[in-house]
């Protein structure tokens, strides 16, 4: 089996990077519930946890789209691209530049700039990692440690630019009027709108990537140069222009989750390399090569930051999400869904 | 047809080839036999660009191939049935057959490798890496022959399966050498198969040929006595 051995390399990279994170030592026993649990009512429980719950609904949709491009290159090529959180970065930085644009230029189109400003970001995207892999990737194969390193080397150029270009203050564009503002169904619970729509988005390209994977003659081909590089070049497939256009889909679908990201946060530098871990985390948690491991995966880190985070202080949060999934990985270091096959 | 000229190759500093010359002509079907590590294999990864070769040259036709990667020795029509037959597990028996294929498929000659084979049309949804080892051969033979190739190379396309279906597998080669006038280059340990399929017999030895004989001539114990260890 090919993917257990592949799961498990890419396993140590992203888990060394959390305990590289300031989020102290596991100290789970101590933790405190910031005001105890029993002072919610359970009305009031309900609500949190919907209202948590919505909340959570845009990072499981970025980290959705950033788990998918990662895993994309990652199955192609093998290559773990440390520079995956500045292509999101940069699709946030096209979204803000679209809006700048917009408001200057063309005051009328500012309801409808950001749905054309996410396409945008998807091109911008895919064209730099296009360039990136023809410039670097494409030297370093079989050469896996070489490329962790290279690709880290690219996200530090790529955060300075973005500080020379948009300077160090974190930017934000305008959203739109119908983004704004939340759905109240029922007293004490609001659905952000912006929420739906980038849950929408994420759901939107998860589907077309199905599509495209299993339906297009190019998806054929990138499976099939996954599955044996050697043979697929001797079926005729031209498995560099494979690597080129799978890196360059993966960067773009960084760069939608980085014009998802903007409808959540404001984008600095090096909001990027913010959310790498948790992308890592989804993709190893979930199974590198299986879209249902994906979207499951990234659901439940999402949620289960976004409720903890409530009640706990929010590093604390993220250390009890990371300690299940260490305990999750011992149990099935496969990730939740890994392909299976008859082995060869 | 089909040219090799002193061909070397080999796996960093281990030279498995030294110097290797023969030819094929159009339609015709060439055999090689050796005794096990002798070089079959690399050899025909080499012909097809797996391996890099250190020198010689390889032509098909007019245009010279020798340091070509694999997918354009394909375009030039060079196909590969491998030793160990490796067809991609996870891709369905049809996805397999057309993976080569550029541009739109022609389901004719998807048809056209059914009715050649009518056990991959049977199982064409199936996923290739739970076919059986012969529904693999064939599936494997199908899938090089839907990039209409001239010349077809096949590593021990009998390894490991039953003598049953190593008939069938020697019809169809000389059904699709008639029907095409493909060149077909294929190695060997089992005798009997060679003399039933081949036009052309040679043996291969420590990377060398040291023997070779058109079939009507061929003196079977003595090709016996090469491949006995
Ligand atoms: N990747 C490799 N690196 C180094 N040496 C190799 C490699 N592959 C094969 N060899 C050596 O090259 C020689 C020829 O091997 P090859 O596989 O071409 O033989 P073969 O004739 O195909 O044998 P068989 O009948 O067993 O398939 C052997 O001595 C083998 O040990
Ligand atoms: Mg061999």
């Amino acid at each position: 089996m090919q993917g257990a051995a592949e799961t498990l390399f890419f396993l140590s990279a992203p888990l060394s990077f959390c305990s590289a994170r300031p989020s102290g030592a596991l100290t789970l026993p101590h933790i405190q519930l910031s005001p105890p649990m029993e002072s919610y009512s359970w009305e009031d429980l309900q609500n949190i946890f919907l209202m948590q719950g919505f909340a959570g609904i845009s990072l499981f949709s970025v980290l959705l789209l950033m788990g998918l491009g990662l895993a994309v290159i990652f199955g192609q090529m093998g290559v773990i691209n440390m520079a995956h959180g500045e292509f999101m970065a940069l699709g946030a930085y096209t979204v803000y530049l679209c809006s700048t644009l917009t408001a200057e230029y063309a005051p009328s189109f500012g309801p409808y700039y950001f749905v054309v400003a996410i396409f945008i970001a998807f091109i911008v995207c895919a064209l730099v990692g296009a360039a990136v892999e023809w410039l670097m990737i494409r030297r370093l194969y079989h050469r896996p440690l070489d490329t962790l390193l290279a690709t880290w080397g690219l996200s530090l150029i790529m955060q300075q630019t973005f500080r020379s270009t948009f300077g160090a203050r974190e930017v934000t564009p305008t959203l739109p009027e119908w983004l704004m503002g939340s759905y109240s169904p029922k007293e004490g619970l609001d659905i952000p709108i912006n929420g739906m729509f980038v849950l929408g988005l994420a759901i939107a390209v998860s589907f077309a990537l199905l599509l495209f994977m299993y339906k297009s003659s190019f998806g054929l081909r990138l499976r099939a140069t996954v599955q044996n590089r050697k043979m697929s070049g001797a079926v005729g497939i031209n498995t560099n222009s494979v690597d080129r256009l799978a890196f360059a889909l993966g960067c773009g679908i960084a760069g939608i989750a980085g014009a998802a990201f903007t409808t959540i946060g404001s984008t600095g530098p090096d909001s990027g390399s913010r959310y790498i871990v948790d992308a890592f985390l989804v993709v190893v948690f979930g199974g590198a090569a299986s879209l249902m491991g994906s979207l499951a995966s990234a659901f439940g880190i999402a949620q289960a930051q976004s409720i903890l985070e409530f009640f706990l202080e929010g590093t604390k949060g993220k250390v009890a999400t990371l300690l299940v999934i260490v305990v999750a990985l011992m149990i099935r270091p496969q990730g939740l869904f890994p392909s299976k096959v008859r082995a060869h | 047809m089909f040219d090799v000229k002193n061909l070397q190759v080999a796996y960093g500093q281990s030279v498995v080839i030294p110097d290797l010359t023969f030819s094929a002509a159009e339609g015709e079907i060439v055999g090689i036999v050796g005794r096990n590590g002798m070089g079959k294999t690399t050899l025909f990864r080499s012909l097809i660009g797996m391996i890099p070769t250190v020198s010689g040259k390889v032509t098909v036709g007019t245009s010279e191939i020798t340091h070509k990667p694999s997918y354009k020795r394909v375009a030039e029509g060079v196909a590969f049935v491998p030793q160990g037959r490796m067809i991609f597990p996870y891709l369905t028996v049809y996805e397999n057959l057309i993976s080569g294929v550029k541009g739109s498929v022609n389901e004719e000659d998807v048809n056209e490798i059914y009715a050649l084979f009518p056990v991959l049309r049977d199982m064409k949804g199936r996923k290739g890496g739970n076919l059986s080892g012969g529904q693999q051969q064939q599936l494997a033979i199908g899938r090089a022959l839907m990039t209409k190739p001239r010349v077809l190379l096949l590593d021990e396309p009998t390894e490991g399966i039953q003598p049953s279906i190593i008939k069938d597998i020697s019809r169809s080669l000389r059904e699709i050498r008639d029907l095409k006038k493909l060149t077909i280059i294929v190695s060997e340990q089992v005798l009997s198969f060679v003399l039933d399929t081949c036009d052309r017999i040679a043996v291969i030895d420590k990377g060398k040929l040291i023997r070779e004989d058109k079939r009507e001539s061929v003196d079977a114990s003595k090709i016996k006595a090469m491949l006995s260890v």
